[in-house]
């Protein structure tokens, strides 16, 4: 056994983490800055952060992941690291040659209590930065919240340095993703492009983290937001954050700061949350839904419909990001899955409501765990005392799959070990399939390795 | 290797500097060596290196924590190890490097596959987190019954003032079945990972080794040091010693458990695989138990043979030698054949390598046995005596950077000092070649004509592979993808790209097989489109819908 030590009895933990569901700040923020166009993410701490969380990025991606880091040493972890972010203002513009940097902070930093754009200012006094290049900055304590807190934050910085209010309204919405990869970016965009209207979308990874192979490296790929699309979305129509948590902030700061109505929904995972992105899209822009859209919508249906003996009843525990796991949750028991376990690391009341209210509406006699925050450690156990017959999550619950025999679909971050995340997206009803694919061949694939000769079949 | 390019060192040196402001110029060009030896004393040139990162320049360098927790306890599989921090540092090290472990039965502990940390919050930054790390330590105690709990500092706990070492004391007075201890490896000290490793050797020597005296059964006693068992390189080690008579008392810290741990200085000869991570431990043990430490290297079926033999050698013992003769010669019959058959499409082959703080230098044994040349190589974090060999030592100043890196007080064990190789054997040994307590380094044993670089960037990397278009590039995981993408094969040379062993003789056949995989895959012919070696298009066929267009707008 893998988890040799996990054991069916429950021992209430408040202080010990064990096989966590969240990682840190920073990387959301790294992931978030490399959705803008010619932007370097700058990580202000000590350079093993930096480290981590390219790598961890690179491994999810299998995709180059540029970022530099003010290399902090224990005297300016003391002293302060002004210094040291000075250096990296002029080294990164003079090598590097980027456009915009973002930097964003660690626990060192946020601990020392760093002023960012004191020192950033201090940079452009001293001619540091170019005429025409940005820098920027979100604080991103490692100690508050998860990595979706430091995307948020990061994403929000885009509007708080960006934007510009305006008078004019111009045919355009504005797109806040939530922690998605770059195919699900490119599938809203598609989606919300149909409509006939200008879309910006910030920030956009497809492009960046998602580049083919010929022969030339880029530091600075094609993809990523313009700096001037950012300042434009002070005159957008509306804006859509997709995500309560990861897009939330940037949204509202946009209404707050330039009079964009904005309106906040879940990530369009599933049937339901696809319809209610796709019915905002159509109210603020006042455009029917397009008959692609629509058809997209119907094969969902098909496929479910052709399918539901394999679906119906299935006990399924999740693992994931609070933002995925809400519309993940409701799809599930729209297919009239059992969803017994769920659990994520961020800590939230908000969830736990909601949740609670989408069980009481759409399966009023199931109960299932649920903790915010929880870890894998908490979800292996419940599985030892309810067992289920699929885990939805990241790479790291496929320990939980081996251990116990169940069939394993990787959804969220980080996927380490599959393929196809990088290429195909989970959201909309194109997405909705592919979730459909993943789930019913686990299943499929399970009965065809299982089954008795004798019921081996050729059709399923 | 005559007949091959030859490249101008100087003005690729020139050119990776000219671009830098002047200030990072001058710190650099003392970290971008041509290997020329002086002609006189035939010592390699002296290279700066262990010192600080410049900011913003794109290091490849990871901290502390990840030097201590992450490359030296990381492995143990039964040590329970708690990372006291925010939750990413126990996060990214979770499961991330690779270093495979058996426990010996279904009973033995493996904590390997957990995740431990004290996921601290604002709270705790603002009144403190000791509070919560005892607590932590007695969930952990109560839930996993540990024999040992390691406990890791990450940047923001040496900055609120959390002692951990007397949580460790008060928690282990609490507990006295579990041996409790504590790392001051907070990610912002030294400059890099390294000063994680002497943190890690520091305290597994004061607090680990030696607490069992038992002796294993067995002859020939050694412990492999500085050996992680990535990709079950471990592993192959253990079989080889298995093979010849050799018995392992414990490893550090590849395939390790604590009980072994605590035996170690029962050993008579240590053998010492990655000089930087592990040499404080050597010297050390050789000071309180007078326990005597080789070099060894098994990367390389040539530099395998030639381990053992100096394992043989130092025990001097006929049967030995004739068992390790034995399997030397059958492990090398399988290995020659492989080696044969793949060298025609590696020879001539440049490489690159930039690894950590040791496999720059051993895996260049392995390029060489299929004919291939290392034209450019260096360390992320190695220092002096890594590049230039261990003559180098006393003239190394320690800057204010590492200063805060303690240095232990040593003395030899009242009772337990007892020196295994006399004045005259080793004066013997040194005659057949064997030097004790001593590296010669990287950069003796590199051609001339090859480039040293010390805590390379992204910047230099490129400037290189413009230049040179090695036909293989080796570094890790942040570099992969963007070698790549210049259309080149890149080897990870630490975690080897989730395949391995490349340790011994086995390892040494699979690194041939991938070599040649690597550098003569169909992918890379594939990169440039056939339409962008084809003439332009000559068809009519678009030309004709134009018209054909232009014909129907006209009439509507």
């Amino acid at each position: 056994m893998l988890m040799r030590h996990t054991t069916e009895k429950i021992v209430e933990r408040k202080n010990l983490v064990v096989n966590p569901v969240k990682t840190c700040q920073p990387i959301g923020a790294m992931y978030a800055a490399l959705g803008i166009h010619r932007c370097m993410p700058h990580s202000h701490g000590s350079q093993g952060c930096c480290a981590y969380h390219r790598s961890m990025l690179t491994r999810h991606y299998k995709e180059p992941v540029m970022a530099t880091t003010s290399s902090f040493t224990e005297g300016a972890s003391v002293f302060g690291g002004m210094g040291n972010l000075m250096d990296a203002i002029a080294n990164i513009f003079s090598l590097y040659d980027p456009d915009v940097i973002a930097v964003h902070t660690t626990c060192l930093s946020e601990t020392i209590g760093d002023d960012i754009p004191q020192i950033v200012k201090k940079a452009k006094d001293n001619g540091l930065i170019p005429r025409g290049k940005h820098v920027f900055h979100a604080n991103t304590p490692s100690y508050v919240g998860t990595h979706i807190t430091g995307y948020a934050s990061m994403v929000k910085a885009m509007v708080d340095y960006f934007a510009v209010p305006s008078r004019k309204r111009s045919d355009q919405i504005n797109l806040v993703p939530g922690f998605v990869d770059p195919p699900d970016m490119e599938e809203l965009r598609r989606i919300s492009s149909s409509f006939g209207v200008a879309v910006v979308m910030f920030p956009d990874t497809s492009g960046v983290l998602n580049t083919g192979l010929t022969g030339a490296f880029k530091m600075f790929p094609r993809g990523g937001t313009r700096v001037s699309e950012l300042v434009t979305a002070g005159e957008a129509i509306a804006t859509l954050g997709l995500g309560r948590f990861a897009a939330g902030p940037a949204a509202r700061a946009l209404d707050a700061k330039c009079g964009v109505p904005c309106e906040v929904l879940d990530l369009p995972l599933g049937l339901a949350a696809t319809d209610r992105f796709v019915m905002a899209l159509s109210r603020h822009t006042g455009v029917p839904v397009p008959e692609d859209i629509a058809e997209e919508r119907a094969r969902v249906v098909d496929l479910v419909a052709d399918m539901h003996q394999y679906l119906y009843g299935k006990r399924v525990a999740v693992a994931g990001d609070p933002d995925h796991l809400f519309p993940l949750v409701e799809f599930l028991l729209d297919l009239e899955m059992d969803v017994r376990h769920i659990v994520t690391g961020m800590q939230s009341k908000k969830i736990e409501r909601r949740m609670e209210e989408l069980f009481r509406e759409k399966a009023p006699d199931k109960r299932p765990n649920f903790a915010a925050p929880g870890d894998l450690f908490l979800l292996h156990q419940w599985i030892k005392n309810d067992p289920v017959d699929l885990i939805i999550g990241n790479t790291h619950t496929k320990y939980i799959a081996r251990d116990e025999n169940i069939p394993s679909v990787r959804v969220g971050f980080p996927i380490l070990d599959r393929v196809g995340h990088q290429y195909f997206p989970i959201v909309g009803y194109r997405g909705a399939v592919r979730l459909l694919e993943m789930i019913l061949n686990a299943f499929l694939e399970r009965v065809d390795a299982t089954v008795p000769e004798e019921s081996f079949e050729l059709v399923m | 290797m005559e007949g091959l390019e030859r490249f101008d060192l100087e003005k690729i040196r020139e050119e990776i500097l000219e671009r830098y402001p002047a200030k990072v110029a001058r710190k650099r060009a003392k970290q971008v060596v041509i290997n020329r030896k002086d002609p006189e004393t035939g010592t390699p040139p002296e290279i700066v290196a262990n010192v600080r990162t410049i900011p913003g320049i794109l290091t490849m360098r990871g901290c502390c924590y990840a030097g201590c927790k992450g490359v030296v306890l990381g492995p143990t599989r039964d040590i329970l190890q708690i990372t006291h921090g925010p939750i990413g540092c126990g996060f990214y090290s979770w499961l991330t490097r690779r270093n495979q472990t058996k426990p010996r039965t279904e009973e033995d502990q493996n904590f390997l596959p957990y995740a431990f940390t004290t996921d601290l919050t604002e709270n705790e930054i603002i009144f403190g987190g000791e509070k919560k790390l005892k607590a932590a330590i007695e969930e952990a105690i109560a839930a996993f019954h540990p024999k040992a709990i390691g406990i890791f500092a990450t940047c923001p706990v040496g900055l609120i003032g959390d002692d951990i070492h007397a949580v460790a004391k008060e928690m282990e007075e609490k507990y006295p079945e579990v041996n409790i201890f504590a790392f001051s490896c907070e990610g912002y000290k030294g400059v890099s990972q390294s000063a994680g490793h002497h943190i890690a050797n520091n305290k597994l020597f004061t607090d680990v080794v030696g607490l069992n005296d038992e002796v294993k059964e067995g002859r020939f006693k050694v412990n492999l040091l500085g050996e992680y068992n990535i990709g079950g390189d471990a592993f192959e080690v253990e079989r080889l010693f298995e093979r010849c008579g050799i018995t392992l008392v414990s490893t550090f810290s590849g395939n390790s458990c604590y009980e072994d741990l605590t035996r170690a200085h029962t050993a008579d000869l240590n053998l010492v695989m990655c000089h930087r991570s592990i040499n404080y431990m050597a010297e050390m043990m050789e000071k309180k138990y007078g326990i005597p430490w080789v070099k060894i290297n098994f990367l390389g079926a040539a530099a395998t043979a030639k381990s053992l033999r100096r394992i043989a050698a130092f025990f001097d013992d006929p049967e030995l030698t004739a068992r390790v003769e034995e399997v030397i010669s059958e492990e090398m019959a399988e290995v020659e054949k492989v080696r044969e058959e793949v060298y025609p499409r590696t020879e001539g082959k440049i490489a690159m390598l930039f690894v950590g703080g040791s496999r720059a230098h051993h895996y260049q044994a392995l390029f060489e046995e299929l004919g291939m040349r290392t034209v450019a190589a260096g360390y992320e974090f190695a220092h002096r005596d890594d590049y230039e060999g261990r003559r180098v030592l006393p003239y190394i100043k320690i800057d204010a950077d590492s200063r805060n890196i303690e240095e232990l007080e040593v003395g030899p064990d009242p009772v337990r000092y007892r020196p295994r190789v006399t004045q005259e054997q080793a004066e013997k040994l040194k005659a057949l070649g064997i030097e004790f307590m001593d590296y010669r380094g990287m950069m003796p044993e590199m051609d001339e004509e090859s480039l040293v670089i010390d805590d390379l960037n992204a910047y230099e990397a490129e400037v290189l592979i413009e230049r040179i278009r090695p036909h293989i590039f080796c570094a890790g995981i942040k570099e992969k993808y963007v070698i790549q993408k210049f259309g080149l094969p890149m080897k990870q040379l630490h975690n080897y790209d989730y395949s391995g062993p490349y340790a011994g003789f086995k390892g040494a056949i699979n690194f041939y097989r991938e070599i040649d995989r690597m550098v003569n895959s169909r992918i890379w012919q594939m990169v440039c489109p056939p339409w962008e070696k084809t003439a332009p298009l000559e068809g009519a066929y678009v030309k004709e819908r134009e018209e054909e267009s232009y014909a129907h707008a006209t009439h509507d």
